[in-house]
């Protein structure tokens, strides 16, 4: 494992700008495209929580005048939307990016410029759905778009035509960056990097990856349909035309539950990797982790229809669909307790980002407790659309993903930049974090079941929620001014923060024998792994450095990424034209890309 | 294309090629962008409140003509890719080019037959079966288009000398999407044509 120290490689590579705002347009080096994601990933944070904050005024009293019902509606939609797609996602992406070459010892992802391309529509795609703002007709349908609500008789104007073109933008983005990386993990491991030594979190990666392929396709071909029956008058969701709403029910769900299970395994995988080192232990239970991983993306593909309990689908299908329901909890909770057991009798260190990660244990356990008191069908039609239902989400989606990546930003912000961030802000930005969010959502239980229902912009003041809604609003404006600090301290230690070495939480990975921040090519000399943590293991002797390698050749910069992202936005974007060919302008610059893209030289 | 998986990793992991990979990876996902799409025509059949319907408008036998000539297409994609890997430029020309006149004969007929519905009425705003129709045999359709250029581009290196014996991964890979869209016609044509 000797492979620091090893003599300066000799990097080949096409005329590389170092600095500059084109080298970053051009960049195909996946540490920096994960360093993009992640930076979107947070200016979309901000838009979404900021979002969440206006609701949570408008809600802070009863009978509020705070914001109208027209604005309430476009806020607590692109709150949903931009956190599950615009944040969640790419910030889980990020890590892909960044970490999982790392980990599995590779010097770049399969399909760099493919990796570009995804960042580049997904960018786009983010910004042209919120440029509706600008035009005051953002997207007003929930962040489930149910038909007839956002079919064209219902919902006329441009808002739903942002989101639905804008979502099959973010589609496409996902489904090849979900390409790249399972060709990646399963091509690009180093030498004795066999899938049972992966880390945990390149696993959920790979899982994760698996769900986006297969799920993203169905809430395209969903919101194609949408696109037919708005743009070209078709009547896929119309009753009036013999249509059903119900298939974007299915459809959707179909896409929506695994999308759940891609939002919350990458935190999982995380948490993973930070548990086992602040602890000094490996994880208890490695191969059962993988495995419930894997198991929780399989059946998440047949638990849909829970979100349908009240559609009326009849008894065997809630049946069948509360059952599997139940049953994807086993494999949940395997995974807490597998947690639970590495910290049982570890040296634990309680630094910033193993709070985050036992925050995520504590607050995910009960979401998912919450999650099971829904599986059961009569129960659920009582909750069904109010805010216990918020309350379960949230503590899923916040508790679990939110602060599963905090606890990554804490534990991998050192390899990215060679400095710590601040420890002493960190826990101030944790336990206020903490504290907030279990006061905004933690009444939300009461809320929702004495009957408040969700996407509602008031309540009246006889139903006697003022003082819950209050309490929760306090909570949101905590979390408000937690996030503050997490800013000032990445500002800050990005600039001054503690510099440090390779390693400097004493990990187990691969990621942590190269130097902080990695250079551009990795690995000097390709690793060879002989265990699951190859920087804990005592070898007698140093292997013989291995042979000089020779020279790595890395890709060069390529602009076609972006040029044919632009194309992809072009394509959707004009749309809004409302004629039939308009868009097949952008079709041409697509094509136009793709032609430069596939003769580009040195690639 | 080759070079692209092979300049950071002499071998990889699996021994595949990452083009490969990749690409069978691409062809799952785009098994359930169909499946949807099938899907969608098969809950909605029968479902349209006017005509014209199914088997009031589908030609059995011209569709399988046009089948036949998709069909055979694949045919000619084989051995486009065995003249490729025995390096024969000739052969490569020959089956190239072939393949992608065999797809755009296809789009021919589907040109033709989409328009023959228009004449006779049914459009996508007609009725549920004409929507679910037009957008499932559309996308299947484009995807064809697609095939036939990426063929013509293969047939253009070739002919500038520019496809040899190294590069049959690349005809390997485009086959591969060409004989996918050719299951995905088999399907839907059993589906939508024949079982009614």
């Amino acid at each position: 494992m000797a492979i620091t120290k090893a003599r300066a490689a000799t990097v080949t590579a096409g005329p590389h700008a170092r600095g500059g705002i084109w080298s970053w347009i051009t960049t195909v080096d996946h540490k920096r495209i994960g360093i993009l994601y992640g930076t979107s990933a947070l200016v979309f944070f901000l838009v979404g929580g900021l979002e969440a904050l206006l609701i949570r005024a408008q809600l802070a009293r009863p009978e509020n005048g705070f914001v109208g019902p027209e604005t309430y509606n476009q806020l607590f939609t692109m709150h949903g939307t931009t956190m599950v797609f615009l944040v969640a996602m790419p910030a889980a992406v990020a890590f892909f990016n960044y970490i999982v070459p790392l980990q599995i010892g590779a010097r770049d992802v399969a399909f760099p410029r493919l990796n570009a391309l995804s960042y580049w529509v997904f960018l786009f795609g983010g910004l042209f759905m919120n440029s509706s703002f600008l035009l005051g007709q953002a997207p007003n349908g929930g962040w489930t778009g149910y038909v007839p609500l956002t079919g064209p008789r219902f919902a006329p104007g441009l808002h739903i035509d942002f989101w639905v073109l804008g979502l099959s933008m973010l589609g496409i983005s996902s489904i090849l960056g979900g390409v790249n990386f399972i060709t990646t993990i399963i091509n690009l491991r180093a030498p004795g990097m066999r899938l049972m030594r992966m880390p945990l979190f390149t696993w959920m990666t790979l899982v994760t990856s698996f769900l986006l392929v297969t799920a993203m396709p169905v809430i395209a071909v969903a919101l194609i349909l949408l696109i037919f029956d708005r743009f070209f008058g078709t009547s896929f969701y119309a009753p009036a035309g013999g249509g059903d709403p119900v298939l974007w029910q299915h459809l959707f769900w179909m896409f929506g539950h695994p999308e759940v299970y891609i939002l919350i395994l990458p935190a999982f995988g995380m948490v993973s990797e930070v548990i086992p080192t602040f602890s000094r232990k490996p994880l208890f239970g490695y191969a059962i982790m993988v495995y419930s991983g894997i198991l929780i993306g399989f059946i998440g593909w047949g638990v849909w229809s829970h979100h349908m309990f009240a559609t009326g689908l009849g008894p065997i299908a809630d049946a069948f669909f509360a059952i599997a329901t139940m049953i994807i909890a086993i494999p949940t909770g395997v995974k807490i307790f597998n947690w639970l057991a590495t910290m049982w009798g570890g040296s634990l260190r309680f630094s910033t980002a193993m709070l985050f990660a036992i925050g995520v244990i504590a607050s995910f356990t009960i979401g998912g407790i919450s999650g099971i008191m829904h599986s059961a069908a009569p129960a659920d039609l009582q909750q069904h659309d109010t805010y216990f239902v918020v309350a379960h989400f949230h503590y899923t989606i916040f508790g679990g993903t939110i602060l599963g990546t905090f606890a990554g930003i804490y534990y991998w912000f050192p390899k990215m930049t060679g400095r710590l961030l601040d420890e002493r802000l960190g826990k101030w930005h944790f336990w206020l974090m903490f504290l907030g969010f279990h006061l905004t959502f933690f009444p939300m239980h009461w809320i929702g079941l004495l009957g408040m229902p969700r996407r509602i912009f008031t309540y009246y003041d006889e139903l006697g929620l003022g003082s819950l809604n209050l309490l929760a609003t306090i909570g949101a404006f905590t979390q408000g001014v937690a996030v503050v600090l997490f800013l000032w301290n990445l500002l800050r230690s990005r600039r001054h923060g503690v510099v440090v070495g390779p390693n400097p939480w004493n990990a187990a990975t691969l990621e942590w024998s190269i130097p902080s921040p990695p250079p551009e090519y990795n690995f000097a000399v390709i690793p060879e792994v002989h265990s699951r943590e190859p920087l804990w293991e005592r070898r007698e002797a140093t292997p013989a450095p291995p042979a000089p390698e020779p020279a790595i050749h890395l890709p060069p910069p390529s602009h076609w990424p972006i040029v044919v992202a632009f194309g992809v936005l072009l394509t959707f974007g004009l749309f809004l034209a409302n004629v039939w060919w308009v868009p097949l302008g952008g079709v041409a610059l697509v094509a136009f890309g793709v032609m430069n893209w596939a003769f580009e030289p040195g690639h | 294309m080759t070079q692209a998986a092979t300049y950071t990793h002499p071998a990889t992991a699996t021994g595949l090629d990452s083009w490969k990979v990749g690409f069978w990876t691409f062809i799952g996902s785009e098994c359930l962008f169909f499946g949807s799409l099938i899907s969608t025509y098969m809950v909605y059949k029968g479902e349209s409140l006017v005509g014209p319907t199914s088997h009031e408008i589908l030609n059995i036998p011209l569709t399988s003509i046009s089948t036949f000539v998709l069909l055979t297409s694949s045919l000619m994609m084989v051995l486009a890719l065995a003249a490729v890997q025995r390096g024969s430029r000739r052969g490569a020309l020959l089956w190239l080019l072939l393949t992608a006149w065999f797809g755009s004969l296809f789009l021919g007929f589907q040109a033709f037959e989409f328009t023959q519905f228009y004449h006779e009425g049914l459009t996508p705003q007609k009725n549920l079966f004409g929507a679910s129709f037009f957008v499932l045999t559309g996308f299947h359709g484009a995807h064809v288009t697609v095939g036939v250029i990426w063929l013509l581009t293969l047939w253009v290196l070739a002919l500038r000398g520019r496809l040899g014996r190294a590069d049959a991964l690349k005809v390997e890979i485009a086959g591969l999407y060409w004989h996918f869209v050719d299951v995905v016609w088999i399907a839907i044509f059993t589906l939508v044509y024949l079982i009614q």
